[in-house]
């Protein structure tokens, strides 16, 4: 299909990639003229709103929305009644697997209401006031049935039963009752049991971690305007506007052509934005009033009712060699999906040992509900809470066997051939140039002071490649507009741009990038699984490639010679074999365009292929305050293998951002909830993300290891950086304390607690 | 919902007394303003104070400061006087929020949202600040700490409020200083709050002493057996110990989302030392050393 890796650019030959352009959609962002979710107003537009459960776990054995609906402003009230019914199937989108008969039930509770802020009912009225009232006239007779929020206690046999048809798949026999355990998952490498017999070594841990929001600043908004047709429009902040139109039809039962999708632009989503919420419900009350409905949520619904990612139990066990060769690796994982099956489990197991070369591995993962939010994907979902364990498990290693962490990841590190536990033999990959970087760093060699620690961790992620279209539309001056199908989240409208330039031969500031909405491409998966630079890129270059051929073919129309003696070379075209004629630019030819043969456009449709994991290795120093048990990021080093970084300080705000929510995940974030199932903290002030005088600058160094598959090098950056940090952080706590740290988040008075402790029995 | 804009006290207190019993006055807003949007109150007449004139700006005399009860932190924390005299009570209100939030907060809106973790409380208690609270039946003086009376609740009648908030002149050798412990670094709400107030005699021996408590109780406490530990010792090691005792015992907290009562115990303890070294420092005429978080 395209294979293009034979006709790469080398690194020399880069005009443009690799430099720092200031970004296209900068100006819009700094002067507030970009339109985010909640930015569009249409005449005549009602405000939808959501009533929610205010229990945890209840049967909705009625509702009554007769006064709601008699209430003058009130335009339109819907419940679950008015989404068909949909069968359980399980249906891939890229890094998730989604299945509609939870899907609409996730949207709008349907038989039970399953976690506090479960969408019961919405409405549509002419003013937000109108719309709070005519929430408080629904009445829902709800039974309150026993809720279950911990991983473990929702395993157990007499744990409340979130869904009665739920027998745990991947068990011999299929078991008899039904239970929380959607599913198990084994991963398996060699022999165990002999890896363990010829370890000098052995070192056994549990792990705790919390569930974690993704912390968007912007919530979920949308605009949905149905005509008495049954055509839509649907305008809403999203990382994949195809996504949403595939969801959002299925869900209200139209044709994916009868319903256009917008993305905004779009203020955060970390995968928190790969799904729907009050999309599919202002679309239902806009197709029953007839009229547009914006839905906003609050700061409380986003974090009563949106995904964070999965809370855990991670049991780690880890033997070596006393010269450091690890010899076996064995870890079981307990994720909490939330209400609805479908936690990051799969991935996490199989990113456990990815960074290690290992001839005997086992992994076994459990998919647990539990009356919390059904969890959405989060930056290498899954990868982070395994990796966490891990390598705290490699640190501990490495301390009794009074080796250096770096040298024993470094001995044991995964390169180009090694077989990994779930299957692939990898391509070139960065592990050791990241390890080797940091241990060079001025950085590791900083010497500490009392109640100081210094911590290191390594980091894996897949990332992926997917379903991609792009255009390049010339225009008939010789600039040109280029049509991504993928959200802009992390600066791709400038890489975008600048691979087309590069591959055209032209400036930068020729080529205007602009995300399409559903009907200016094909299908286009998501902003996720760190694809975009990767596939969009890779489309951008096909279709420039295919601009290209064009381009060529015109000039060898004007000079009426063969096709094969024009190239395209730094923007023009030129007759190999008669010097004589005067070079064409891309104006030249876009000038004459309509006289050569009409309209040029390039184009690409690609399944993009060969995406290359990404590693990273972060070092930090923390000091602890050792009466107050409060822990103070000192300095932050984060490396990361890029592939080939198209515009680095993109590259270095991914890893910049993803060390920054990896700290918050270590120290401080946590869901707070009562006895009966209530969400404590539903807002950034007792949900405590960093604030930027919480973090040092966090410092970055880009390794670059070309990814092969792709014709420039790229590899996804996004993801990688958010994994290293926990274990980063733990590390740094506990060398600072002297105590194993095992549970997140490292919280003040969970670590004065720890040096209490060791206060007394010392 | 009515919002009203009074050009005089005398005029804030009869729409006081007209209003209803959900009429709220306002200052900066940034605790009420946000109690609204939350919908956790929905006040029939909102009463803007800032109009009144005494009720902004600071004056300064000998006998002390008069701080006008709704002057922003902002204007207080670029006060040079009142920060040499009392940099205890400016570093407190300086911690409220955010460059953004101290542009519009009050000391008056601090002390009466009757929260007990507001930060400038433990500091205006241990300074010994007095209320300048104006009524129907005129201005009576009331002690800070004397104002809050359970979460969310002040003794101030329904249709009283702050005028204006008094502070000596501190004699030679004071000092006063204030902690909080937080998780993170600022826009966050204080676990524990400390302020400690000091004065020292020709020989280095403490004669006077208040200890300010926040967010360990239902109300802000004024710990009088922390004033006892130190009032007689040069402020020493065994003086902070018995301080720190003092401090932990007066503790009344809860487990919240916040904190447990174990670590707010601790940690009350272990800022009242902390507080009372730095206010020891300044009355000494030292520096204080940089510290983080
Ligand atoms: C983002 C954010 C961060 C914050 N961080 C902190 C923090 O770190 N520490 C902290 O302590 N607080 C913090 N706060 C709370 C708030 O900013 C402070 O309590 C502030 O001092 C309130 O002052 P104000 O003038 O805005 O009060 P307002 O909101 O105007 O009033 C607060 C209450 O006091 C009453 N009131 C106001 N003035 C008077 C008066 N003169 N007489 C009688 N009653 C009066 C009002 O009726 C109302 O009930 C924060 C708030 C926000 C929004």
């Amino acid at each position: 299909m395209n294979d293009m890796t034979t006709t790469s650019l080398q690194q020399s030959e880069f005009k443009i990639v690799g430099t720092r352009p200031a970004r296209p959609d900068g100006v819009d962002k700094v002067t507030g003229r970009a339109k985010f979710g909640a930015d569009l107003y249409l005449a005549n537009m009602l405000v939808g709103k959501v009533l929610r459960s205010p229990h945890a776990h209840a049967r909705i054995k009625s509702i009554d929305t007769a006064k709601a609906l008699a209430l003058p402003g009130v335009k339109a009230v819907i419940t679950a009644a008015d989404f068909g019914d949909l069968p359980s199937e399980f249906i891939p989108a890229g890094e998730m697997m989604v299945n509609f008969k939870d899907m609409t039930r996730n949207v709008m509770a349907r038989e039970k209401a399953l976690y506090e802020g479960h969408a019961v009912a919405a409405v549509a009225a002419t003013s937000e006031a109108i719309a709070n009232k005519a929430l408080k006239l629904i009445r829902v007779d709800y039974e309150v049935l026993p809720h279950v929020m911990d991983v473990v206690q929702a395993m157990e046999a007499d744990a409340p039963l979130l869904h009665e048809d739920m027998y745990t798949i991947n068990v011999e026999p299929r078991p008899a009752k039904p239970s929380n355990i959607a599913k198990r998952v084994e991963f398996a490498l060699g022999d165990i049991a002999a890896g363990f017999a010829k370890a000098d070594i052995v070192v056994e841990r549990e792990f705790t971690t919390q569930p974690v929001h993704q912390g968007y600043i912007e919530p979920h908004a949308c605009v949905a305007s149905v005509s008495e047709d049954g055509q839509a429009e649907l305008w809403c902040t999203t990382q994949g506007q195809f996504i949403v139109r595939s969801f959002c039809a299925k869900l209200l039962g139209m044709e994916v052509s009868k319903l256009r999708v917008t993305a905004s632009e779009i203020g955060g989503g970390f995968g928190g934005k790969t799904v729907v919420y009050v999309e599919p419900l202002a679309l239902a009350l806009s197709r029953k009033a007839c009229q547009p409905v914006k839905m906003v949520m609050s700061r409380v619904e986003v974090f009563q009712a949106s995904g964070p990612t999965s809370g855990a139990k991670v049991w780690v066990k880890m033997g070596a060699t006393r010269d450091g060769k690890i010899t076996a690796a064995e870890a079981v994982l307990k994720y909490q999906a939330g209400a609805f099956q479908g936690s990051p489990i799969q991935p996490g197991c199989m990113c456990a040992f990815a960074p290690y070369d290992l001839e005997n591995v086992k992994v076994v993962g459990f998919d647990i509900v539990t009356n919390r939010p059904k969890v959405a994907a989060y930056r290498a979902p899954g990868g982070p809470i395994s990796e966490y364990g891990v390598e705290s498990v490699v640190d501990e290693l490495a301390q009794k066997l009074k080796l250096d962490p770096i040298e024993l990841r470094l001995k044991n590190a995964a390169k180009e051939g090694t077989k990994a536990a779930y299957g692939p033999k990898f391509g070139p990959i960065g592990l050791v140039q990241t390890l080797e970087a940091a241990r060079a760093h001025p950085h590791y060699k900083v010497p500490l002071k009392a109640n100081q620690g210094r911590g290191v961790a390594s980091g894996f992620w897949f990332n992926i490649g997917g379903e991609t279209c792009a255009a390049l539309n010339l225009g008939e001056d010789g600039s040109v507009t280029l049509v991504a199908g993928t959200p802009d989240i992390g600066g791709s409208r400038a890489s975008l741009a600048m691979m087309a330039a590069e591959e055209l031969g032209i400036a930068l500031e020729h080529v205007r990038p602009v995300i399409g909405d559903t009907s200016a491409l094909g299908f286009n998966f998501l902003t996720g699984g760190s694809r975009v630079t990767f596939s969009s890129g890779m489309a951008v270059i096909e279709a420039a490639r295919d601009m290209i051929g064009q381009l060529r073919e015109r000039a060898a129309k004007i000079w009426e010679i063969d096709l094969k003696d024009v190239t395209w070379q730094g923007g023009y075209a030129r007759a190999v074999r008669d010097p004589a004629k005067k070079p064409l630019s891309l104006a030249d030819l876009a000038n004459t365009m309509g006289k050569t043969g009409g309209p040029i456009v390039g184009n690409a449709a690609i399944n993009a292929q060969g995406a290359g994991p990404s590693l990273a290795t972060h070092i930090v120093d923390v000091e602890v305050d050792p009466e107050t048990g409060k822990t103070t990021v000192l300095r932050y080093t984060a490396i990361q293998d890029a592939g080939r970084a198209i515009h680095p300080s993109y590259v270095e705000g991914q890893m910049q951002g993803g060390a920054a929510q990896g700290i918050g995940w270590a120290l401080n974030e946590e869901y707070i909830y009562d006895a009966k199932g209530h969400l404590a903290n539903p807002g950034f002030l007792d949900y405590r993300i960093p604030v930027c005088s919480d973090l040092p600058m966090i410092d970055t160094v880009i390794v670059e290891v070309p990814n092969p598959r792709h014709p420039y090098g790229v590899r996804g950056v996004g993801e990688t950086p958010i994994v290293p940090p926990m274990a980063a952080v733990s590390n740094a706590v506990s060398n600072a304390t002297g105590i194993r740290f095992t549970e997140l988040p490292l919280s003040p008075p969970r670590v004065l607690k720890a040096i209490e402790a060791k206060g007394a029995s010392a | 919902m009515d919002y009203r804009s009074p050009g005089s006290a005398k005029e804030a207190v009869d729409m006081l007394a007209a209003s209803g019993s959900n009429a709220h006055v306002l200052a900066g807003g940034t605790d009420l303003l946000v109690k609204i949007r939350t919908g956790m109150l929905e006040p029939q007449v909102v009463i803007d104070l800032k109009n009144i004139p005494a009720i902004r700006g600071v004056t300064a005399d000998a006998s002390g400061f008069r701080i006008g009860a709704a002057t922003s932190c902002a204007e207080l924390g670029e006060h040079s006087a009142l920060k040499a005299a009392w940099p205890g009570v400016v570093e407190a209100l300086r911690l409220i929020g955010s460059t953004q939030i101290q542009g519009r907060a009050s000391l008056g809106g601090n002390l009466c949202n009757a929260s007990p973790a507001a930060d400038s409380v433990p500091a205006l208690i241990a300074a010994g600040a007095i209320c300048e609270v104006f009524g129907a039946r005129g201005s009576r003086d009331v002690p800070v700490e004397q104002v809050v009376v359970s979460p969310g609740r002040t003794s101030l009648a329904r249709d009283e409020f702050i005028m204006a908030l008094r502070l000596p002149q501190p004699p030679a050798r004071s000092g006063d200083a204030y902690l909080r412990l937080i998780p993170r670094t600022e826009m966050d709400i204080a676990v524990v709050g400390c302020g400690v107030a000091l004065r020292l005699d020709e020989a280095g021996i403490c004669t006077h002493a208040r200890v300010g408590l926040g967010a360990v109780a239902p109300t802000p406490l004024l710990v009088e057996a922390g004033a006892t530990a130190l009032i007689g010792t040069r402020v020493d090691d065994k003086a902070l110990a018995a301080l720190a005792v003092a401090t932990s015992a007066a503790c009344k907290p809860i487990n919240d989302k916040r904190g447990t009562v174990d670590y707010r115990v601790k940690v009350a303890g272990v800022l009242a030392q902390r507080a009372a070294r730095n206010a020891l420092k300044r009355a000494k005429g030292e520096k204080l050393e940089a510290q983080h978080g």
